[in-house]
Protein backbone atom coordinates (compact mmCIF):
# COMPACT_ATOMS: atom_id res chain seq x y z
CA UNK A 1 0.00 0.00 0.00
CA UNK A 2 1.46 3.35 -1.06
CA UNK A 3 1.18 6.23 1.40
CA UNK A 4 0.74 9.81 0.23
CA UNK A 5 0.17 13.17 1.87
CA UNK A 6 -2.32 14.88 -0.46
CA UNK A 7 -3.79 13.18 -3.51
CA UNK A 8 -5.64 15.24 -6.09
CA UNK A 9 -7.90 13.34 -8.50
CA UNK A 10 -8.22 15.10 -11.86
CA UNK A 11 -5.81 17.33 -13.74
CA UNK A 12 -8.26 19.94 -15.01
CA UNK A 13 -8.15 23.58 -13.91
CA UNK A 14 -9.57 22.69 -10.47
CA UNK A 15 -7.12 19.85 -9.79
CA UNK A 16 -4.14 21.78 -11.16
CA UNK A 17 -4.93 24.78 -8.98
CA UNK A 18 -5.50 22.58 -5.93
CA UNK A 19 -2.17 20.83 -6.42
CA UNK A 20 -0.35 24.11 -7.02
CA UNK A 21 -1.74 25.75 -3.91
CA UNK A 22 -1.14 22.74 -1.65
CA UNK A 23 2.41 22.41 -2.96
CA UNK A 24 3.08 26.13 -2.49
CA UNK A 25 1.92 25.71 1.10
CA UNK A 26 4.61 23.06 1.52
CA UNK A 27 2.63 19.81 1.34
CA UNK A 28 3.70 16.84 -0.76
CA UNK A 29 1.14 16.45 -3.51
CA UNK A 30 0.28 13.68 -5.95
CA UNK A 31 -1.99 14.51 -8.87
CA UNK A 32 -3.63 11.65 -10.76
CA UNK A 33 -5.11 12.21 -14.21
CA UNK A 34 -6.82 9.59 -16.36
CA UNK A 35 -5.81 11.19 -19.64
CA UNK A 36 -2.26 11.18 -20.98
CA UNK A 37 -1.92 14.92 -20.47
CA UNK A 38 -2.92 17.51 -17.92
CA UNK A 39 -5.51 20.24 -18.55
CA UNK A 40 -8.93 18.58 -18.39
CA UNK A 41 -11.53 20.39 -20.47
CA UNK A 42 -9.11 23.24 -21.10
CA UNK A 43 -7.11 21.35 -23.71
CA UNK A 44 -9.93 21.58 -26.24
CA UNK A 45 -10.81 25.20 -25.64
CA UNK A 46 -9.41 27.39 -28.35
CA UNK A 47 -11.37 30.52 -27.41
CA UNK A 48 -10.34 33.34 -25.10
CA UNK A 49 -11.76 33.05 -21.63
CA UNK A 50 -14.05 35.45 -19.87
CA UNK A 51 -13.76 36.34 -16.24
CA UNK A 52 -11.20 38.41 -14.45
CA UNK A 53 -7.46 38.65 -15.02
CA UNK A 54 -6.77 36.71 -11.85
CA UNK A 55 -8.19 33.66 -13.64
CA UNK A 56 -6.37 34.40 -16.92
CA UNK A 57 -9.30 36.00 -18.78
CA UNK A 58 -8.32 36.96 -22.31
CA UNK A 59 -6.11 33.87 -22.58
CA UNK A 60 -7.20 30.83 -24.59
CA UNK A 61 -8.24 27.87 -22.45
CA UNK A 62 -5.59 25.67 -23.97
CA UNK A 63 -2.84 28.16 -23.01
CA UNK A 64 -4.12 28.41 -19.42
CA UNK A 65 -3.61 24.64 -19.12
CA UNK A 66 0.02 24.99 -20.26
CA UNK A 67 0.64 27.87 -17.84
CA UNK A 68 -0.65 25.88 -14.86
CA UNK A 69 1.14 22.72 -15.92
CA UNK A 70 4.52 24.47 -16.30
CA UNK A 71 4.14 26.04 -12.89
CA UNK A 72 3.32 22.66 -11.35
CA UNK A 73 6.18 20.82 -13.06
CA UNK A 74 8.66 23.34 -11.64
CA UNK A 75 7.83 22.32 -8.05
CA UNK A 76 9.90 19.56 -6.42
CA UNK A 77 7.16 18.40 -4.02
CA UNK A 78 4.68 17.43 -6.75
CA UNK A 79 4.26 13.97 -8.24
CA UNK A 80 2.29 13.75 -11.48
CA UNK A 81 0.70 10.46 -12.50
CA UNK A 82 -0.81 10.48 -15.99
CA UNK A 83 -2.90 7.90 -17.84
CA UNK A 84 -4.09 6.42 -14.53
CA UNK A 85 -7.74 6.21 -13.53
CA UNK A 86 -8.89 6.20 -9.93
CA UNK A 87 -11.42 3.39 -9.80
CA UNK A 88 -12.64 3.43 -6.26
CA UNK A 89 -12.38 4.75 -2.76
CA UNK A 90 -12.70 2.39 0.21
CA UNK A 91 -13.92 4.28 3.23
CA UNK A 92 -13.03 1.44 5.61
CA UNK A 93 -9.34 2.27 5.34
CA UNK A 94 -9.31 5.35 3.11
CA UNK A 95 -7.61 3.54 0.23
CA UNK A 96 -7.83 4.52 -3.42
CA UNK A 97 -7.69 1.86 -6.09
CA UNK A 98 -6.02 2.97 -9.30
CA UNK A 99 -5.61 1.44 -12.73
CA UNK A 100 -2.21 2.61 -13.95
CA UNK A 101 -1.20 1.24 -17.37
CA UNK A 102 -2.91 -2.10 -16.85
CA UNK A 103 -1.52 -2.47 -13.35
CA UNK A 104 -3.43 -2.08 -10.12
CA UNK A 105 -2.26 0.34 -7.44
CA UNK A 106 -3.48 0.94 -3.92
CA UNK A 107 -2.81 4.29 -2.35
CA UNK A 108 -3.73 5.78 1.02
CA UNK A 109 -3.68 9.57 1.09
CA UNK A 110 -3.86 11.63 4.27
CA UNK A 111 -6.04 14.13 2.41
CA UNK A 112 -7.99 13.66 -0.81
CA UNK A 113 -9.13 16.37 -3.20
CA UNK A 114 -11.69 15.23 -5.77
CA UNK A 115 -11.58 17.40 -8.90
CA UNK A 116 -12.96 14.91 -11.40
CA UNK A 117 -15.02 17.37 -13.46
CA UNK A 118 -18.34 16.56 -15.08
CA UNK A 119 -19.88 14.30 -17.69
CA UNK A 120 -22.21 15.18 -20.52
CA UNK A 121 -25.94 14.70 -20.18
CA UNK A 122 -27.83 12.60 -22.68
CA UNK A 123 -31.21 13.21 -24.31
CA UNK A 124 -34.01 10.73 -24.98
CA UNK A 125 -35.30 10.52 -28.59
CA UNK A 126 -35.73 7.67 -31.08
CA UNK A 127 -32.45 6.57 -32.72
CA UNK A 128 -30.34 8.49 -30.23
CA UNK A 129 -27.93 5.56 -30.25
CA UNK A 130 -26.96 5.91 -33.92
CA UNK A 131 -23.31 6.59 -34.68
CA UNK A 132 -23.25 10.30 -35.47
CA UNK A 133 -25.06 11.32 -32.30
CA UNK A 134 -22.12 12.72 -30.38
CA UNK A 135 -21.54 14.71 -27.22
CA UNK A 136 -20.40 18.28 -27.90
CA UNK A 137 -17.25 17.55 -25.93
CA UNK A 138 -16.51 14.55 -28.13
CA UNK A 139 -16.75 16.62 -31.29
CA UNK A 140 -14.49 19.20 -29.71
CA UNK A 141 -11.94 16.57 -28.73
CA UNK A 142 -11.91 15.12 -32.22
CA UNK A 143 -11.35 18.43 -33.98
CA UNK A 144 -9.29 20.42 -31.50
CA UNK A 145 -7.13 17.70 -29.98
CA UNK A 146 -6.72 15.25 -32.88
CA UNK A 147 -7.32 17.60 -35.82
CA UNK A 148 -9.91 15.31 -37.37
CA UNK A 149 -12.82 16.90 -39.22
CA UNK A 150 -15.74 15.65 -37.14
CA UNK A 151 -18.56 16.01 -39.67
CA UNK A 152 -19.78 17.64 -42.87
CA UNK A 153 -23.00 19.12 -41.48
CA UNK A 154 -24.04 19.24 -37.84
CA UNK A 155 -27.30 19.80 -36.02
CA UNK A 156 -26.47 21.24 -32.60
CA UNK A 157 -28.88 20.65 -29.71
CA UNK A 158 -28.57 23.22 -26.94
CA UNK A 159 -27.76 26.94 -27.03
CA UNK A 160 -25.88 27.23 -23.77
CA UNK A 161 -22.24 28.34 -23.93
CA UNK A 162 -20.99 24.91 -24.89
CA UNK A 163 -23.44 24.54 -27.80
CA UNK A 164 -22.68 28.03 -29.04
CA UNK A 165 -18.90 27.79 -28.68
CA UNK A 166 -18.64 24.35 -30.23
CA UNK A 167 -20.83 25.54 -33.15
CA UNK A 168 -18.40 28.38 -33.76
CA UNK A 169 -15.42 26.04 -33.52
CA UNK A 170 -17.11 23.70 -36.02
CA UNK A 171 -17.47 26.60 -38.46
CA UNK A 172 -13.78 27.43 -37.93
CA UNK A 173 -12.93 23.84 -38.85
CA UNK A 174 -14.91 24.13 -42.08
CA UNK A 175 -17.96 22.18 -40.90
CA UNK A 176 -21.47 23.38 -41.78
CA UNK A 177 -23.88 23.93 -38.89
CA UNK A 178 -27.47 23.37 -40.04
CA UNK A 179 -29.03 24.95 -36.95
CA UNK A 180 -28.75 25.26 -33.19
CA UNK A 181 -31.89 24.12 -31.34
CA UNK A 182 -32.84 25.37 -27.92
CA UNK A 183 -35.90 24.10 -26.03
CA UNK A 184 -36.09 27.17 -23.78
CA UNK A 185 -37.66 30.41 -25.02
CA UNK A 186 -34.25 32.11 -25.03
CA UNK A 187 -30.62 31.09 -25.38
CA UNK A 188 -28.84 30.48 -22.12
CA UNK A 189 -25.28 31.12 -23.33
CA UNK A 190 -23.55 34.49 -23.63
CA UNK A 191 -24.86 36.78 -26.35
CA UNK A 192 -21.36 37.36 -27.81
CA UNK A 193 -21.06 33.67 -28.64
CA UNK A 194 -24.56 33.63 -30.17
CA UNK A 195 -23.86 36.72 -32.28
CA UNK A 196 -20.70 35.20 -33.74
CA UNK A 197 -22.58 32.25 -35.20
CA UNK A 198 -25.71 34.24 -36.16
CA UNK A 199 -23.46 36.55 -38.17
CA UNK A 200 -22.15 33.52 -40.04
CA UNK A 201 -25.72 32.63 -41.00
CA UNK A 202 -26.45 29.78 -38.56
CA UNK A 203 -30.08 29.90 -37.35
CA UNK A 204 -30.65 29.54 -33.61
CA UNK A 205 -34.15 28.11 -33.18
CA UNK A 206 -35.48 28.67 -29.66
CA UNK A 207 -38.45 26.64 -28.42
CA UNK A 208 -37.33 23.83 -30.71
CA UNK A 209 -36.18 20.34 -30.01
CA UNK A 210 -35.25 17.14 -31.79
CA UNK A 211 -38.04 14.63 -32.37
CA UNK A 212 -35.96 11.82 -33.80
CA UNK A 213 -32.74 11.02 -35.56
CA UNK A 214 -32.90 9.50 -39.06
CA UNK A 215 -30.59 6.93 -40.56
CA UNK A 216 -29.86 3.23 -40.68
CA UNK A 217 -26.25 2.66 -39.65
CA UNK A 218 -25.24 6.27 -39.12
CA UNK A 219 -27.05 9.60 -38.83
CA UNK A 220 -28.50 10.89 -42.10
CA UNK A 221 -30.76 13.59 -40.75
CA UNK A 222 -33.21 14.58 -38.06
CA UNK A 223 -36.81 15.58 -37.54
CA UNK A 224 -37.15 18.64 -35.38
CA UNK A 225 -40.26 20.25 -33.96
CA UNK A 226 -41.45 23.37 -32.18
CA UNK A 227 -42.38 23.40 -28.47
CA UNK A 228 -45.17 25.43 -26.85
CA UNK A 229 -45.14 27.34 -23.54
CA UNK A 230 -45.60 24.10 -21.66
CA UNK A 231 -42.63 22.49 -23.46
CA UNK A 232 -45.03 20.25 -25.43
CA UNK A 233 -44.49 19.59 -29.16
CA UNK A 234 -46.62 21.78 -31.42
CA UNK A 235 -48.60 19.50 -33.79
CA UNK A 236 -47.58 19.62 -37.47
CA UNK A 237 -44.52 21.74 -36.71
CA UNK A 238 -42.08 19.04 -37.82
CA UNK A 239 -39.25 19.88 -40.18
CA UNK A 240 -36.65 17.58 -41.67
CA UNK A 241 -32.99 18.54 -41.44
CA UNK A 242 -30.23 16.90 -43.44
CA UNK A 243 -27.08 16.34 -41.41
CA UNK A 244 -24.51 13.63 -40.74
CA UNK A 245 -24.01 14.49 -37.09
CA UNK A 246 -26.25 15.45 -34.20
CA UNK A 247 -24.32 17.10 -31.45
CA UNK A 248 -25.70 17.13 -27.90
CA UNK A 249 -24.87 20.11 -25.73
CA UNK A 250 -27.61 19.72 -23.17
CA UNK A 251 -25.65 20.23 -20.02
CA UNK A 252 -23.23 18.48 -17.74
CA UNK A 253 -23.58 16.73 -14.43
CA UNK A 254 -20.90 16.51 -11.74
CA UNK A 255 -18.82 13.30 -11.78
CA UNK A 256 -19.14 12.39 -8.16
CA UNK A 257 -19.02 8.58 -7.99
CA UNK A 258 -15.95 8.64 -5.76
CA UNK A 259 -17.65 11.05 -3.36
CA UNK A 260 -20.65 8.72 -3.12
CA UNK A 261 -18.32 5.80 -2.44
CA UNK A 262 -16.62 7.78 0.30
CA UNK A 263 -19.98 8.33 1.98
CA UNK A 264 -20.02 12.10 1.53
CA UNK A 265 -23.41 13.68 2.21
CA UNK A 266 -24.88 14.56 -1.19
CA UNK A 267 -27.75 16.80 -2.30
CA UNK A 268 -29.57 17.10 -5.63
CA UNK A 269 -29.40 20.66 -6.94
CA UNK A 270 -30.59 21.16 -10.51
CA UNK A 271 -28.83 24.52 -10.83
CA UNK A 272 -25.49 22.84 -10.12
CA UNK A 273 -26.11 20.02 -12.62
CA UNK A 274 -27.27 17.19 -10.34
CA UNK A 275 -26.01 15.61 -7.13
CA UNK A 276 -23.26 17.54 -5.40
CA UNK A 277 -21.40 17.05 -2.14
CA UNK A 278 -22.14 19.27 0.82
CA UNK A 279 -19.01 21.23 1.68
CA UNK A 280 -17.74 23.88 4.07
CA UNK A 281 -16.11 27.17 3.06
CA UNK A 282 -12.76 25.46 2.60
CA UNK A 283 -14.35 22.92 0.19
CA UNK A 284 -14.15 20.07 2.72
CA UNK A 285 -17.02 17.60 2.33
CA UNK A 286 -18.96 16.03 5.20
CA UNK A 287 -16.23 13.37 5.36
CA UNK A 288 -13.23 14.88 7.13
CA UNK A 289 -10.13 14.92 4.95
CA UNK A 290 -12.03 14.74 1.66
CA UNK A 291 -12.31 17.92 -0.38
CA UNK A 292 -14.08 18.71 -3.64
CA UNK A 293 -13.47 21.40 -6.27
CA UNK A 294 -14.48 22.47 -9.76
CA UNK A 295 -17.24 20.97 -11.88
CA UNK A 296 -17.33 17.92 -9.59
CA UNK A 297 -18.59 20.28 -6.88
CA UNK A 298 -21.20 21.83 -9.19
CA UNK A 299 -21.04 22.57 -12.91
CA UNK A 300 -19.76 26.10 -13.34
CA UNK A 301 -16.76 27.52 -15.20
CA UNK A 302 -13.03 27.04 -15.34
CA UNK A 303 -12.47 30.35 -13.60
CA UNK A 304 -14.48 29.29 -10.53
CA UNK A 305 -12.96 25.80 -10.76
CA UNK A 306 -9.48 27.28 -10.38
CA UNK A 307 -10.42 29.36 -7.33
CA UNK A 308 -12.25 26.45 -5.69
CA UNK A 309 -9.20 24.30 -6.39
CA UNK A 310 -6.89 26.80 -4.71
CA UNK A 311 -9.23 26.96 -1.71
CA UNK A 312 -9.36 23.18 -1.40
CA UNK A 313 -5.57 22.90 -1.76
CA UNK A 314 -5.04 25.57 0.85
CA UNK A 315 -7.40 24.08 3.41
CA UNK A 316 -6.10 20.54 2.88
CA UNK A 317 -2.51 21.73 3.43
CA UNK A 318 -3.54 23.81 6.45
CA UNK A 319 -5.22 20.83 8.06
CA UNK A 320 -1.91 18.98 7.81
CA UNK A 321 -0.15 21.79 9.63
CA UNK A 322 1.38 23.56 6.64
CA UNK A 323 0.51 27.09 7.56
CA UNK A 324 1.93 30.51 6.94
CA UNK A 325 0.99 33.95 8.29
CA UNK A 326 -0.44 34.92 4.89
CA UNK A 327 -3.03 32.10 4.83
CA UNK A 328 -5.86 34.05 6.38
CA UNK A 329 -5.51 36.86 3.90
CA UNK A 330 -5.24 34.41 1.00
CA UNK A 331 -8.37 32.56 2.09
CA UNK A 332 -10.31 35.80 2.29
CA UNK A 333 -9.03 36.84 -1.12
CA UNK A 334 -10.01 33.53 -2.74
CA UNK A 335 -13.50 33.72 -1.26
CA UNK A 336 -13.81 37.26 -2.55
CA UNK A 337 -12.75 36.10 -6.03
CA UNK A 338 -15.49 33.45 -5.99
CA UNK A 339 -18.08 36.02 -4.92
CA UNK A 340 -16.95 38.37 -7.69
CA UNK A 341 -17.13 35.63 -10.31
CA UNK A 342 -20.64 34.73 -9.21
CA UNK A 343 -21.89 38.32 -8.97
CA UNK A 344 -24.17 39.76 -11.64
CA UNK A 345 -26.85 38.16 -13.79
CA UNK A 346 -24.50 35.49 -15.23
CA UNK A 347 -24.00 34.01 -11.78
CA UNK A 348 -27.67 34.02 -10.72
CA UNK A 349 -28.20 30.32 -11.40
CA UNK A 350 -25.09 29.27 -9.48
CA UNK A 351 -25.94 31.60 -6.59
CA UNK A 352 -29.43 30.19 -6.26
CA UNK A 353 -28.05 26.65 -6.44
CA UNK A 354 -25.46 27.30 -3.76
CA UNK A 355 -28.06 28.92 -1.51
CA UNK A 356 -30.00 25.65 -1.48
CA UNK A 357 -26.97 23.65 -0.42
CA UNK A 358 -27.22 22.57 3.22
CA UNK A 359 -24.28 23.39 5.45
CA UNK A 360 -22.16 20.27 6.13
CA UNK A 361 -22.89 20.54 9.84
CA UNK A 362 -26.57 19.80 9.10
CA UNK A 363 -25.68 16.44 7.81
CA UNK A 364 -22.98 14.96 9.95
CA UNK A 365 -22.63 11.77 7.95
CA UNK A 366 -19.09 11.12 9.05
CA UNK A 367 -16.97 8.14 8.24
CA UNK A 368 -13.87 7.74 10.33
CA UNK B 1 -10.61 13.67 -43.11
CA UNK B 2 -7.94 15.51 -41.16
CA UNK B 3 -7.81 19.26 -40.68
CA UNK B 4 -4.74 20.97 -42.08
CA UNK B 5 -5.53 24.70 -42.17
CA UNK B 6 -7.04 25.86 -38.92
CA UNK B 7 -7.31 29.57 -37.97
CA UNK B 8 -6.06 28.95 -34.42
CA UNK B 9 -4.57 25.50 -34.01
CA UNK B 10 -1.56 23.83 -35.53
CA UNK B 11 -1.56 20.08 -35.31
CA UNK B 12 1.70 18.28 -34.66
CA UNK B 13 1.07 14.77 -35.90
CA UNK B 14 3.23 11.81 -35.11
CA UNK B 15 4.73 9.40 -37.60
CA UNK B 16 2.43 7.98 -40.27
CA UNK B 17 1.65 4.32 -39.63
CA UNK B 18 -0.84 1.73 -40.80
CA UNK B 19 -3.23 -0.52 -38.93
CA UNK B 20 -6.10 -2.83 -39.81
CA UNK B 21 -9.84 -2.32 -39.50
CA UNK B 22 -11.82 -5.50 -40.21
CA UNK B 23 -8.93 -6.70 -42.33
CA UNK B 24 -8.63 -3.50 -44.35
CA UNK B 25 -5.35 -1.54 -44.01
CA UNK B 26 -5.82 2.10 -42.96
CA UNK B 27 -3.44 5.01 -42.41
CA UNK B 28 -3.11 6.76 -39.08
CA UNK B 29 -0.70 8.98 -37.20
CA UNK B 30 0.98 8.08 -33.93
CA UNK B 31 -0.62 9.99 -31.08
CA UNK B 32 -4.16 9.49 -32.40
CA UNK B 33 -6.68 7.30 -30.63
CA UNK B 34 -8.09 4.36 -32.59
CA UNK B 35 -11.51 6.07 -32.75
CA UNK B 36 -9.97 9.30 -34.08
CA UNK B 37 -8.05 7.43 -36.80
CA UNK B 38 -11.18 5.52 -37.81
CA UNK B 39 -13.25 8.69 -37.88
CA UNK B 40 -10.65 10.39 -40.07
CA UNK B 41 -10.94 7.42 -42.45
CA UNK B 42 -14.72 7.90 -42.60
CA UNK B 43 -15.56 4.94 -40.38
CA UNK B 44 -18.25 5.84 -37.85
CA UNK B 45 -19.99 2.50 -37.32
CA UNK B 46 -17.57 0.78 -34.95
CA UNK B 47 -19.38 -2.24 -33.49
CA UNK B 48 -22.87 -3.64 -32.97
CA UNK B 49 -24.77 -3.70 -29.71
CA UNK B 50 -24.82 -7.05 -27.94
CA UNK B 51 -28.58 -7.65 -27.81
CA UNK B 52 -30.41 -5.68 -30.49
CA UNK B 53 -27.41 -5.59 -32.87
CA UNK B 54 -27.73 -1.88 -33.42
CA UNK B 55 -24.90 0.15 -34.86
CA UNK B 56 -22.54 1.66 -32.29
CA UNK B 57 -20.18 4.60 -32.69
CA UNK B 58 -18.36 6.65 -30.11
CA UNK B 59 -20.26 9.17 -28.00
CA UNK B 60 -18.17 10.90 -25.34
CA UNK B 61 -14.64 10.39 -26.75
CA UNK B 62 -13.17 10.59 -23.25
CA UNK B 63 -13.60 7.08 -21.91
CA UNK B 64 -16.76 7.65 -19.89
CA UNK B 65 -19.59 5.96 -21.79
CA UNK B 66 -18.30 2.65 -23.27
CA UNK B 67 -20.08 3.28 -26.60
CA UNK B 68 -16.85 2.87 -28.61
CA UNK B 69 -15.74 -0.60 -27.53
CA UNK B 70 -14.14 -2.86 -30.14
CA UNK B 71 -11.91 -5.90 -30.45
CA UNK B 72 -8.29 -4.80 -30.46
CA UNK B 73 -5.60 -7.39 -31.16
CA UNK B 74 -8.20 -9.99 -30.23
CA UNK B 75 -9.05 -8.39 -26.92
CA UNK B 76 -12.73 -7.44 -26.50
CA UNK B 77 -14.28 -4.34 -24.90
CA UNK B 78 -11.37 -2.01 -25.57
CA UNK B 79 -12.38 1.66 -25.37
CA UNK B 80 -11.09 2.87 -28.71
CA UNK B 81 -11.65 6.54 -27.89
CA UNK B 82 -8.87 6.50 -25.31
CA UNK B 83 -6.62 3.73 -26.68
CA UNK B 84 -3.83 4.99 -28.91
CA UNK B 85 -3.40 3.46 -32.35
CA UNK B 86 -0.19 1.43 -32.88
CA UNK B 87 1.51 0.20 -36.06
CA UNK B 88 0.01 -3.05 -37.29
CA UNK B 89 -2.78 -3.03 -34.71
CA UNK B 90 -5.68 -5.32 -35.57
CA UNK B 91 -8.95 -3.54 -34.86
CA UNK B 92 -12.26 -5.32 -35.42
CA UNK B 93 -15.93 -4.56 -34.93
CA UNK B 94 -17.19 -6.36 -31.88
CA UNK B 95 -20.32 -8.50 -31.99
CA UNK B 96 -21.76 -9.58 -28.70
CA UNK B 97 -20.42 -9.05 -25.23
CA UNK B 98 -16.94 -10.39 -25.86
CA UNK B 99 -15.05 -12.84 -23.74
CA UNK B 100 -11.79 -12.48 -21.91
CA UNK B 101 -9.16 -15.06 -22.82
CA UNK B 102 -9.66 -18.06 -20.54
CA UNK B 103 -7.29 -18.40 -17.62
CA UNK B 104 -4.74 -21.15 -18.17
CA UNK B 105 -6.09 -21.60 -21.72
CA UNK B 106 -9.23 -23.12 -20.24
CA UNK B 107 -7.41 -26.20 -19.00
C1 LIG C 1 -17.04 24.20 -24.94
C2 LIG C 1 -16.72 24.68 -23.55
C3 LIG C 1 -16.43 26.03 -23.39
C4 LIG C 1 -16.13 26.53 -22.12
N1 LIG C 1 -15.80 27.86 -22.00
C5 LIG C 1 -15.44 28.36 -20.80
C6 LIG C 1 -15.04 29.77 -20.65
O1 LIG C 1 -15.01 30.55 -21.61
N2 LIG C 1 -14.69 30.18 -19.42
C7 LIG C 1 -14.70 29.35 -18.34
O2 LIG C 1 -14.36 29.79 -17.24
N3 LIG C 1 -15.08 28.04 -18.46
C8 LIG C 1 -15.46 27.52 -19.65
N4 LIG C 1 -15.84 26.20 -19.76
C9 LIG C 1 -16.00 25.38 -18.57
C10 LIG C 1 -14.71 24.78 -18.07
O3 LIG C 1 -14.02 24.12 -19.10
C11 LIG C 1 -15.01 23.79 -16.95
O4 LIG C 1 -15.86 24.40 -16.01
C12 LIG C 1 -13.71 23.41 -16.25
O5 LIG C 1 -12.85 22.73 -17.15
C13 LIG C 1 -13.94 22.55 -15.02
O6 LIG C 1 -12.72 22.21 -14.46
P1 LIG C 1 -12.48 20.92 -13.60
O7 LIG C 1 -11.04 20.91 -13.26
O8 LIG C 1 -13.46 20.91 -12.50
O9 LIG C 1 -12.89 19.70 -14.53
P2 LIG C 1 -12.26 19.15 -15.90
O10 LIG C 1 -11.62 20.22 -16.69
O11 LIG C 1 -13.36 18.38 -16.54
O12 LIG C 1 -11.13 18.14 -15.42
C14 LIG C 1 -11.41 16.94 -14.73
C15 LIG C 1 -10.30 15.96 -15.01
O13 LIG C 1 -10.41 14.87 -14.12
C16 LIG C 1 -10.06 13.69 -14.79
N5 LIG C 1 -10.70 12.56 -14.09
C17 LIG C 1 -12.02 12.40 -13.82
N6 LIG C 1 -12.25 11.28 -13.13
C18 LIG C 1 -11.03 10.72 -12.93
C19 LIG C 1 -10.60 9.53 -12.27
N7 LIG C 1 -11.48 8.70 -11.66
N8 LIG C 1 -9.29 9.22 -12.27
C20 LIG C 1 -8.39 10.05 -12.88
N9 LIG C 1 -8.74 11.19 -13.51
C21 LIG C 1 -10.04 11.52 -13.54
C22 LIG C 1 -10.60 13.90 -16.19
O14 LIG C 1 -9.91 13.09 -17.12
C23 LIG C 1 -10.34 15.39 -16.40
O15 LIG C 1 -9.12 15.64 -17.04
C24 LIG C 1 -16.16 25.66 -21.01
C25 LIG C 1 -16.45 24.30 -21.18
C26 LIG C 1 -16.71 23.79 -22.42
C27 LIG C 1 -17.00 22.31 -22.58
S1 LIG D 1 -16.83 7.06 -26.60
FE1 LIG D 1 -17.40 7.07 -24.54
S2 LIG D 1 -16.01 5.61 -23.73
FE2 LIG D 1 -15.30 5.84 -25.73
Amino acid sequence: MEQREIVVIGGGPAGLSAALQAAHSGARVTIIEGEKRLGGQLIKQTHMFFGSHKQHAGTRGIDIATLLENELRALPNVEIILGATVLGYYYEDGALTIEDHEAFRLMIPKRLIVASGASEKFLAFPNNDLPGVYGAGAVQTLMNVYGVKPAQRVLMIGAGNIGLIVSYQLLQAGVEVAAVLEAAPQISGYLVHASKILRLGVPILTRHSIKEALGKHTVEGAIIHRLDDRWQPVPHSEQQITCDTICLAVGLSPLCDLLWQAGCAMQYIAELGGYVALRDEGMQTSVPGIYVAGDAAGVEEASAAMVEGSLAGLSAALSLGYNSPADEELTAELRQQLDDLRAGPGGAKIRSGLEKLHPTADNPKEVT
Amino acid sequence: MRLSNHPILTFRRGEKISFFFNGQPLEAYLGETIAASLHAAGIYHLSDSAEKHRARGFFCAIGQCSSCMMLVNGRPNVKTCTTLVKPGMVVESQQGKGQLPLWNNGK
